[in-house]
């Protein structure tokens, strides 16, 4: 008998973010689905953008995941994925995460991590809207 | 217009700079001074999908941003300069007389690095080299963003080592 969670639960991607964004987002990811397991929270406060490498690195190895979210798209994270993509040419870089998003994303257990990155991009995008008089 | 700030980050171009700054000071260029940066194609490009259409990005050697020095500050929309390092930063300032602020924006934790701030840490021949700018009349501070205090270079150098 495997030790390992089921697959709806196992780890398949990074959340990488500003302040407590990403513990936050995940924690919320949990209370909505009982699936927070799947994203891993990062944060980048007190790092050097040497340090936010290395970090992001070791936590998808660790992770074994391919898939990272960020929250900022010119922020420290994105910049670092990038960096990484460079010697993992299979990862998957979704920026501008939110919490429509990181929901699609748990529960795309039909797709690979990359394609449902991608789905979960779409998710998040068509989830902004505007209620009331914006102008 | 002069450039509004000159930062010494070790992140170069993030949130801070593009959004934390770029925003209330209605920043339009970055002048982003790296010499290994500045030298490969493939560094540049890195950053370059960082940053947003509307901000101008310019990559400059030490040696090329004293050159094209008087171009940016020529330039009339709101700009920043961003160094990596207090070296670079003061190889810079000492071919630039016209530099006369440097805001320490993030130096990191590394190793032989005291912390001065949460986000300012600093080895002792780095105190020593933002102390020879001070000397020189440039008048160092320690900002992150625009909503936090100015903390002037003496101060950080004396202050508690837990970040206070």
């Amino acid at each position: 008998m495997s030790d390992q969670p089921p697959y709806e639960l196992r780890t398949r991607a990074v959340v990488a973010g500003h302040g407590d964004f990403a513990l936050g987002v995940v924690s919320a990811v949990d209370q909505i689905t009982g699936r927070g397991s799947v994203l891993v929270p990062l944060t980048n406060r007190g790092l050097s953008g040497d340090d936010i490498v290395r970090v992001l690195r070791e936590a998808l190895v660790a992770a074994g995941a391919s898939v990272v979210f960020t929250d900022l798209p010119a922020g420290s994270w994105t910049i670092a994925a990038r960096r990484l993509q460079r010697e993992r040419p299979d990862m998957v870089v979704v920026t501008g995460a939110n919490l429509p998003s990181l929901l699609d994303f748990v529960f795309q257990t039909g797709l690979a991590p990359g394609p449902a990155a991608g789905h979960a991009a779409d998710k998040g995008r068509g989830s902004l809207a505007v209620i009331g008089n914006a102008d | 217009m002069p450039i509004d700030i000159y930062r010494i980050d070790d992140r170069l171009i993030h949130g801070q700079v593009v959004v934390g700054w770029g925003q209330p000071l209605n920043l339009r260029f970055i002048v982003l001074v790296d010499d290994e940066v500045a030298c490969c194609d493939w560094e540049r490009e890195l950053y370059r999908m960082g940053v947003p259409p509307n901000f101008e990005l310019h990559f400059e050697t030490v040696a090329g941003a004293a050159d094209n020095f008087g171009k940016y500050v020529q330039d009339r929309r709101h700009g920043i300069l961003v160094t990596r390092d207090i070296t670079a930063m003061a190889k810079l300032a000492a071919l630039v007389p016209e530099i006369r602020t440097v805001n320490l924006g993030g130096l990191h934790y590394s190793e032989g690095r005291h912390k001065r701030l949460r986000y300012v840490f600093l080895t002792e021949e780095e105190e020593q080299a933002l102390r020879g700018l001070a000397q020189r009349g440039v008048v160092v501070t320690a900002q992150d963003v625009p909503a936090t205090r100015a903390v002037p270079l003496d101060e950080l150098l004396v202050s508690r080592r837990d970040g206070a």
